[in-house]
């Protein structure tokens, strides 16, 4: 019987989560040899008119990690699902839209302004920016055009399972990946974690408050934060509440509280989930005690959506909206 | 009748690239361009993000170096609220910027850089990857690279909670102690580190530097730059990663400046190109003259080619040996030739791998004073630190209460971006002539890159588009007249339309 294959793929993303493929260690031996690499661009010189020559659903499975901002991305994970029998989104770009989508707050065109004429380093005076036709010398040269708006993999293509974090976990990938060749994966479109709240395992869940307590709301580099203590009871906004179990969470054990890397649980808004959870902590006697405390929140939609805006109501793909 | 060549995409790096080579009627190379495909506007969307949230933010800008980012943030932090940190957490801070230095390097050396020369340069495309290195190292070599890489970031993940995308960085500090219980698995890896790092090299001196072929190949016209070079010193100006002045020599040596972070603005533009999402910086004194080198032209090079140059030494003993032997095989200083970058890296493997020791046996690094709170009001703040890939400099400024209104990046593989294609050039004119192609030939072309170990997401804090590699011969119209492919064993074919 031949070996099934695997391909891995990257869109809008940095590396971490092939990096957490490589973080299996003296386990991806093992892997390499009970599967067959198809695709792995940032390891190996493997190429595309392969994966175009196979058949139909020849693929195994395609692990896709990274947000989709370009037409060229939404051409490859077009092509990978036709020849994938399964396509898992791998990592919370891919599953959410992850940080990039925090773009989708901002207006492209301003952040093409920042980056290209008014950064305090740039010397343009021509106002040249990059764009998808361009000629120099003589040479006719193109670049692909960027989306207005960052979409998660499912804006794009149908995804069979979902595997989150930021990255997922070396131990959530080896599980993945155990439960997909011993052909005990779950239900089509579940999402390859637990469906708790990262509180569930957490070691500092004894001292997490259950009512209203929270005076004052500190930020992170204001105290030194106790290395024992919920943070929450500290008045230090951890998104463990709102954020789905699954990384033995290595933030906390670093003394430094959850970002919301695993995004929100089944059929729930993350954000949505936390402001309902912080009502019931904190304690703002009045209407200037509420103000103080909202104050204290510097940033709602980057800390409450920090990986998952482009899942949210808040920003993700926007109506109306052209493809380039 | 003129002719077009794409390599889309470049493999073996972190991020998306592609090449585009004009070839005129006898088939020779007129101009290459090595363009990036694509933006993801991390400047932009920090606006009205907490500052002390940055380290965690623009670590995601790279999975690969979030180290760079996270530290290079973290002293951007210490910098916009005033405030040092503290002996125990400078300690933790570069004990953890070595550990990740190590293990980047390695990387690099053995699964994107190495299998060049530990397989060949025109190998079996199939086999010249990190299982054809093992292959040819043997397997007891490849689980001993495994393992080093494994233990280096248990450390990290001990120190930082997390290897891809750290939480260590406060302004003043850590956010934790050094785990006293990890003192003797610290010790015990430093040493190990050490010997490794010897390996490594005793390694590229009989695989590479005892093979005339690839001595000569790194000594070749075809990888030659003439430019200037900066890296980060200490204050005998040895070589540093963490924390100094950043040093600028000129083409024979001579220090042309020393700057400090808030400094950067007057050292370093950046020019825009519109078939380019990447900028290109370049000396504001000597000002941009297109990509050219020469005195006249400001272009300069980062990473470990250039940090060797800029530098007197380096200030660990082992490492002081291997600079002096780099230097006397390639020729003396400086060192133009691209491909000794890989030398230089090991150099600097080594160098980490001396400092971990170091650090590991020093008293502070074990203190629990790990934050300084003497935090002031924010406003502007600037820090550099030399990444696996070059000079980093991020500068921030806020409102009173520390809240982003303003991000400029200049990240490390930016400091190469004219460079690079300036080599792919020059690489692609000095190997393609007469129209003939092979996969050898254009492998050849991507080593003159690859030798920097680019970070493409980095440089445009953003990531790949297509995964494919193709040959389009286009006529002068642009009609597409035919496609070289490398087929599943590898070898290369035409198809034509």
């Amino acid at each position: 019987m031949s070996k099934p294959k695997v391909a891995v793929s990257w869109n809008s993303s940095c590396g971490g989560c092939d990096e957490s493929i490589v973080d299996l260690e003296e386990k991806i031996l093992d892997v390499a040899e009970a599967v067959e690499f198809v695709l792995w661009p940032c390891a190996m010189d493997f190429k595309y008119e392969q994966i175009e020559a196979l058949p139909d659903e020849d693929i195994t499975v395609s692990l896709i990690n990274g947000a989709i901002q370009n037409t060229d991305q939404e051409h490859v994970v077009k092509l990978l699902r036709r020849k994938s029998k399964i396509v898992i989104a791998f990592g919370s770009c891919a599953c959410y839209g992850g940080v990039p989508s925090l773009l989708n707050l901002k207006n492209l065109d301003d952040s093409f302004r920042v980056s290209y004429t008014n950064s305090p380093t740039v010397i343009n005076e021509q106002g040249t920016v990059p764009s998808a036709d361009s000629e120099d010398d003589g040479h006719a040269l193109s670049l692909p055009s960027v989306y207005k708006s960052v979409r998660k993999l499912d804006d794009v293509i149908d995804v069979d399972y979902f595997l989150p974090g930021c990255p997922p976990t070396a131990s959530m990938i080896a599980s993945a990946l155990t439960a997909l060749l011993e052909g005990k994966l779950p239900e089509r479109k579940s999402v390859l974690a637990s469906n708790k709240s990262l509180c569930s395992s957490c070691s500092r869940n004894d001292s997490k408050p259950e009512t209203v307590s929270i005076k004052n709301l500190v930020r992170i580099h204001e105290v030194k934060a106790d290395p024992g203590l919920c943070f929450l009871a500290q008045g230090i906004i951890c998104m463990g509440p709102a954020t789905r179990d699954g990384c033995d969470y290595p933030c906390i054990k670093g003394n430094m509280p959850c970002t919301g890397c695993l995004g929100p649980f089944d059929r729930t808004d993350q954000g949505a989930k936390m402001t309902g959870t912080l009502g019931g902590l904190l304690e703002a006697g009045d209407e200037e005690a509420a103000k103080k405390m909202a104050d204290g929140i510097v940033d709602p939609a980057g800390t409450f959506y920090r990986y998952s805006v482009a899942a949210s109501l808040l920003g993700g793909k926007r109506e109306g909206e052209e493809n380039e | 009748m003129s002719k077009r060549i794409t390599i889309d995409p470049i493999t073996r790096l972190e991020g998306h690239g592609k090449i585009e080579i004009f070839l005129n009627d006898a088939g020779d190379v007129e101009r290459a361009y090595l363009q990036i495909p694509e933006i993801r506007g991390f400047e932009k969307f920090v606006e009205g993000r907490p500052a002390e949230e940055m380290p965690q933010i623009t670590s995601r800008i790279c999975g690969v170096c979030p180290g760079a980012h996270h530290m290079a943030s973290t002293k951007t932090l210490d910098s916009l609220f005033g405030v040092q940190p503290t002996e125990a957490a400078r300690a933790i801070r570069e004990l953890y910027y070595h550990l990740h230095f190590f293990e980047d390097h390695i990387l690099h050396f053995y699964i994107l850089g190495g299998p060049d020369f530990i397989v060949g340069p025109d190998a079996d495309p199939a086999e010249r990857n990190i299982l054809g290195v093992i292959g040819k190292v043997g397997v007891e070599t490849g689980k001993k690279v495994i393992d080093i890489r494994k233990r280096a970031r248990h450390m990290v993940n001990e120190i930082a909670g997390k290897n891809v995308h750290p939480v260590l960085g406060l302004p003043g500090g850590v956010a934790k102690p050094f785990p006293g219980e990890q003192k003797e698995t610290l010790l015990a890896f430093a040493a190990d580190a050490v010997e490794f790092s010897r390996f490594t090299l005793d390694t590229f001196n009989s695989v590479v530097l005892e093979n005339k072929t690839y001595l000569d190949l790194i000594l070749s016209d075809t990888y030659l730059h003439k430019t200037y070079y900066m890296g980060m010193v200490d204050d005998h100006s040895n070589v540093e990663f963490y924390d100094g002045n950043v040093r600028v020599i000129d083409h024979d040596g001579i220090e042309v400046t020393q700057f400090t972070p808030p400094e950067y603005a007057n050292v370093i533009a950046e020019h825009v190109e519109p078939w380019s999402y990447i900028k290109f910086p370049f000396l504001k004194e000597i000002g941009w003259k297109g990509f050219v080198d020469g005195k006249d032209s400001g272009i300069y090079r980062v990473a470990p080619l250039a940090r060797l140059n800029a530098a007197e030494g380096m200030s660990t003993p082992l490492a002081q040996e291997e600079y002096e032997r780099y230097f006397s095989t390639l020729g003396g200083k400086p060192v133009h030739n691209t491909l000794a970058n890989h030398w230089a890296r090991l150099v600097e493997i080594l160098y980490s791998a001396e400092k971990i020791k170091l650090l590991s046996e020093s008293e502070e690094l074990y203190s629990p004073d790990v934050r300084n709170m003497d935090l002031q009001t924010p406003s502007e703040g600037f820090g550099i630190v030399e990444a696996p890939r070059g000079t980093l400099i991020h500068h921030y400024k806020t409102d009173e209460r520390g809240v982003m209104t303003g991000c400029n990046l200049i990240v490390a593989s930016l400091g190469n971006s004219a460079a690079m294609c300036m080599s792919i050039d020059r690489a692609a004119r000095s190997l393609i002539k007469g129209g003939e192609v092979n996969q050898g030939l254009l492998n050849m072309v991507e080593m003159a890159f690859r030798a920097y170990d680019p970070c493409f997401g980095c440089a445009t804090h953003s990531f790949p588009g297509k995964e494919s590699f193709q040959i389009h011969i286009t006529d002068p119209n642009g009609k597409l007249t035919g496609t070289v492919v490398r087929n599943g064993n590898g070898k290369i074919g035409i198809v034509k339309q």
